[in-house]
């Protein structure tokens, strides 16, 4: 049976398979109030509603750590995998392999990412594997209450005075260098600059990593340093110890591309953030990677999309998978008969 | 000469890796099977691809004995670094085939038998190709002992035949090569010692093939779809095997398109959460390690656990940590496996014992993880999974593979209702949907121990001993799906023997030995954990069980002891490993010498 209708304009509120905003939502977040990572839950509800993907065709992938909560917060209709920490690349990898349908949008943080998890992270990049992987950086453990990442910047402090003697990680340049085919980073309070990036990676078969700033409301001090997220302007109060959190309002910007944008942090602190100019051409690794220190030694945290390259094989397709999803195999296809067992075994005789 | 010892004995043949002795050890033993004598073989290999010593040892016994024997009748000495140990090796009246070309500095026993092979010599004059001629040399003392043995030169060409099939030159250079040590053995030996072989016919039906290669077959009939892996001796062939096996059988020929993925992770963290993100997926994984592998999968172990996602995992078990004995045997990882991981919990084990089992129970564990929902290991060894055993042939199983309980959206609309970690039917397994499932009930959220029945987050009291309590009934419902134990009961024996894995290969002649010396035993062989009323019963039926494994604590004793109560009195442990696989009188001895206190 088939019926003809006449075609109209689409609802402004339902995406182009007829959901609302609405079906793309999740759970209350419990995270602090004005979390960087929850604009990016936000973000990512968008992104997904304006792409019309099914929400049931999405796996939400995580590590440990605030910013592998927050799938709960989003999609509530796709299935979730709060994993263990460092080890979401792997468990995404698993379920990708075994059903290729599906679209894998992973949130992590810097240290799931670039301290437990960097071996991980790597070799996913490497195996070029068909994701978008987002880092809530905020270059701070928040969830054990305030420790040093491998994204803090070298020399920068923590609230009691422990200076941070290490190198930084740049989750950008690592990825770039590891031959990530996507590679972008943004800032959470910027849905102009953020919600293309996540459609954009979305869209993009391979490995996509955002490194988006996150500012922690709560437990962030890097004097100095392009990232000072200090959140307590009672700078004597030991808030492991009271359990007190105050909250902050969301910060936002919009600025436009070329340019330089002063962001003040909750705690009255300031980031120099520097947007890609339009013309730039993100084919170029060098470029890219030259570019991101440049801006760096000048204390301005460059946001963009730094390197595209979409020539490389996903891992469904350097696996040769077949088209139907492994999940979905029956026995016909994956018992091979026991005539060619009979011939097989005739060879150990 | 004295009287002949026809087909029992056990030959050792002594050389340094990477000399290219193991096609030459094969299509001995593969001659020998061929000829219907019940055999068995054992490699000693190093920790190193070329230099270090190896040895290769063929146990032949008309009675089907053909465990490890301690003591050896007959040593092919070619390498001079191992000489002295090897010549201690060989039990008085044995035989001593050397080179005769190297200059031996210790003494020669005067309780054995020697017989001289110029094998350089004979190489250098029968072959111009200096690369061949080391490599053929293995095969003029398959020769030699052809002549000394009475091997069946027929029997032998089908297998050299057969072994280098497709190359007809390379067959003629190895035939040549034997009948150059034939000839030799002829001309220059004169044969003083009594062993023979003569055909039987005990091999009807049956395969000669090592445990990881009958285990790759039982994951591709047991409709694995997904392996992850990384290399580590000895589980490495298991895998290989298994890829061989997926190419050669699960690719589709118009296509060229795979029914299969394998991917060589980063180690054994990522190996285990590859596998257990194709399981929650819905795809039929495996991973496959060893010891050091199994500690690397701690972490992820308790997670699957808790989370109760299918997952099959071979443990290779081998000598503990890396360096030294890493290729050498044992039932190390019994205790550490069972318990697995942080937090409480306790694992389904399968434990098979010979290849038929190690293509049977690899079959049946993918059904095992998905109606459990849980990691299931399958305890091989290094014996098991590497040696060449002789076996019976593999029976793919004729049922329909067991999804387990897994809800599309017909289903989902069928029960009206869903919460993943309820327990609908009372026997602590849950009802599970997998990703992708269109229907508004389908999606959860996974995560650690937090969790409710509707697998909502929580960290209420009640919630989580309600979840732990479950657990332990589902651990319990585990009894009615693994695989029973086998018992042999002898009538009157008041001595019971359990024993489980590799180590039955010698719990046989264990048995006839004790018998010999007026002890009468039962067996019990365990073939699972857990385990059901008939271990208890087991106890229950005999004055004292020795429980028989390769290691040094005795760790399922332990496990057995605190299952089975009071009868634990009765239990008593043979536990022994020196990184070789056991051998009867060993086992005999340490039984025998515990018995003297029970008089």
């Amino acid at each position: 049976m088939s019926t003809t209708t006449t075609p109209t304009a689409a609802a402004p509120s339902t995406n182009s398979i007829g959901l609302n905003k609405n079906d793309y939502k999740g759970g209350p977040s419990t995270l602090c109030i004005g979390c960087g990572h929850d604009s990016i839950t936000n973000h990512i509800i968008t992104s997904f509603y304006e792409l019309g993907i099914n929400p049931h065709m999405v796996a939400k992938m995580s590590g440990i750590g605030c910013s592998s909560k927050t799938p709960a917060y989003f999609m509530s209709r796709a299935h979730g995998f709060n994993s263990v920490h460092g080890r979401m690349p792997s468990v995404s990898t698993g379920a990708k392999v075994a059903n290729r349908n599906l679209n894998l949008i992973a949130v992590s943080g810097d240290g799931d990412t670039a301290s437990i998890g960097l071996g991980q992270f790597s070799h996913l990049i490497r195996r070029n594997l068909d994701m978008v992987y987002i880092v809530e950086n905020n270059g701070v453990y928040g969830l054990t209450k305030g420790q040093f990442s491998a994204t803090a910047d070298k020399n920068s402090k923590l609230k009691y005075g422990a200076v941070n003697p290490f190198e930084q990680i740049d989750i950008c340049e690592l990825a770039i260098t590891l031959g990530c085919g996507f590679v972008a980073r943004s800032f959470s309070g910027d849905p102009k600059q953020l919600v293309p990036l996540i459609k954009a990676a979305v869209s993009h078969k391979g490995t996509a990593i955002i490194d988006c700033i996150s500012p922690c409301v709560t437990f962030n001090n890097h004097e100095g340093s392009t990232r000072s997220y200090l959140a307590v302007k009672e700078k004597d109060e030991p808030l492991h110890e009271i359990g007190y959190v105050h909250g902050a309002p969301e910060i936002r910007v919009d600025y436009p591309e070329g340019s330089v944008q002063e962001v003040e942090l909750a705690d009255g602190s300031i980031i120099t953030l520097k947007k890609l100019d339009r013309d730039f051409n993100p084919t170029d690794k060098l470029a890219a990677l030259n570019l991101i220190e440049t801006s760096k030694r000048e204390g301005l945290l460059l946001t963009g999309l730094f390197y595209v390259n979409t020539t490389n094989a996903d891992l469904t397709q350097t696996l040769t998978l077949t088209d139907t999803p492994l999940a979905q195999l029956k026995d016909s296809d994956l018992r091979p008969g026991t005539d060619k067992l009979s011939k097989i075994l005739k060879s150990f005789e | 000469m004295s009287q002949s010892i026809i087909n029992d004995c056990s030959i050792t043949v002594a050389t340094v890796n990477g000399s290219g002795s193991q096609s030459a050890n094969n299509i001995l033993l593969k001659t020998l099977f061929r000829m219907g004598i019940p055999v068995g073989a054992k490699n000693l290999f190093p920790s190193n691809i070329q230099g270090l010593p190896t040895w290769y040892t063929i146990r032949v016994n008309k009675n089907g004995f053909t465990a490890r024997k301690r003591d050896l009748d007959i040593c092919v000495a070619l390498n001079p670094a191992t000489w002295s140990d090897d010549l201690k090796s060989v039990k008085k009246g044995g035989v001593m085939i050397y080179n005769s070309e190297y200059p031996l500095t210790s003494g020669l026993r005067d309780d054995l038998l020697f017989y001289p092979v110029p094998f350089k010599k004979l190489a250098e004059e029968n072959f111009t190709e200096v690369k061949l001629r080391k490599l053929l040399t293995n095969m003029i003392y398959v020769g030699v002992l052809t002549e000394l043995l009475g091997i069946d030169v027929d029997v032998l060409k089908t297998v050299v035949n057969d072994s280098f099939a497709s190359k007809q030159k390379v067959v003629e250079s190895n035939f040549k090569a034997i009948q150059v040590g034939i000839e030799y053995a002829k001309a220059n030996i004169k044969k003083t010692d009594p062993y023979r072989v003569e055909k039987m016919d005990q091999n009807k039906n049956k395969i000669v093939i090592d445990g990881n290669t009958a285990a790759a077959l039982g994951c591709v009939y047991g409709g694995c779809s997904f392996v992850s892996w990384y290399p580590i001796t000895p589980s490495s062939s298991l895998c290989e095997a298994t890829i061989d096996y997926f190419e050669e059988l699960r690719v589709d020929p118009a296509t060229g398109k795979k029914n299969f993925a394998v991917v060589q992770a980063e180690d054994e963290l990522a190996a285990l959460g590859m596998a257990l993100g194709a399981g929650w997926a819905g795809a039929r994984a495996m991973t496959a390690t060893s010891g050091p592998g199994i500690s690397l999968m701690a972490e992820f172990t308790g997670f699957v656990y808790f989370t109760e996602i299918p997952a099959v995992i071979f443990d290779i078990q081998r000598v503990g940590p890396s360096t030294g004995l890493p290729t050498r045997t044992a039932q190390g990882d019994i205790e550490s496996t069972h318990r697995l991981s942080h937090g409480d919990k306790q694992h389904p084990l399968l434990l098979p014992a010979n290849p038929v089992e190690c293509f049977d129970f690899a079959q049946s564990a993918f059904d095992l993880a998905d109606r459990l929902q849980t990691p299931v290991f399958v305890m091989s060894d290094l014996d098991l999974g590497m040696n060449q055993w002789v076996s019976d042939k593999f029976k793919p199983s004729d049922k329909p593979l067991d999804r387990g309980k897994v809800l599309d959206a017909a289903g989902l609309s069928k029960a009206g209702t869903f919460g993943r970690y309820r327990d609908v039917d009372g026997d602590g397994i849950c009802y599970r949907t997998l990703p992708g499932t269109d229907h508004p009930m389908a999606s959860y959220f996974v995560r650690g121990s937090g969790h409710n029945e509707d697998a909502k987050y929580t960290e209420k009291a009640d919630d989580y001993a309600r979840l732990m309590d479950r657990l332990k009934k589902k651990y319990a419902t585990a009894k009615n799906y693994v695989p029973k134990s086998v018992t042999q009961l002898d009538s009157g024996a008041k001595v019971g023997i359990l024993a489980y894995g590799s180590t039955d290969l010698v719990i046989p002649e264990v048995r006839e030995l004790l018998k010999a010396q007026g002890l009468k035993t039962s067996y019990l062989r365990l073939r699972a954990l857990p385990f059901g009323d008939e271990v208890t019963q087991f106890f229950k039926d005999h004055d004292r069980v020795y429980i028989v494994e390769q290691n040094r604590d005795g760790q399922m004793d332990r496990i057995v002891r605190l299952e089975i109560g009071e009868l634990s009195l009765k239990a008593k442990s043979v536990a022994y490993t020196d990184g070789l696989p056991l051998d009867a009188h060993t086992v005999v001895e340490k039984i025998l010498s515990k018995e003297k206190g029970q008089a």
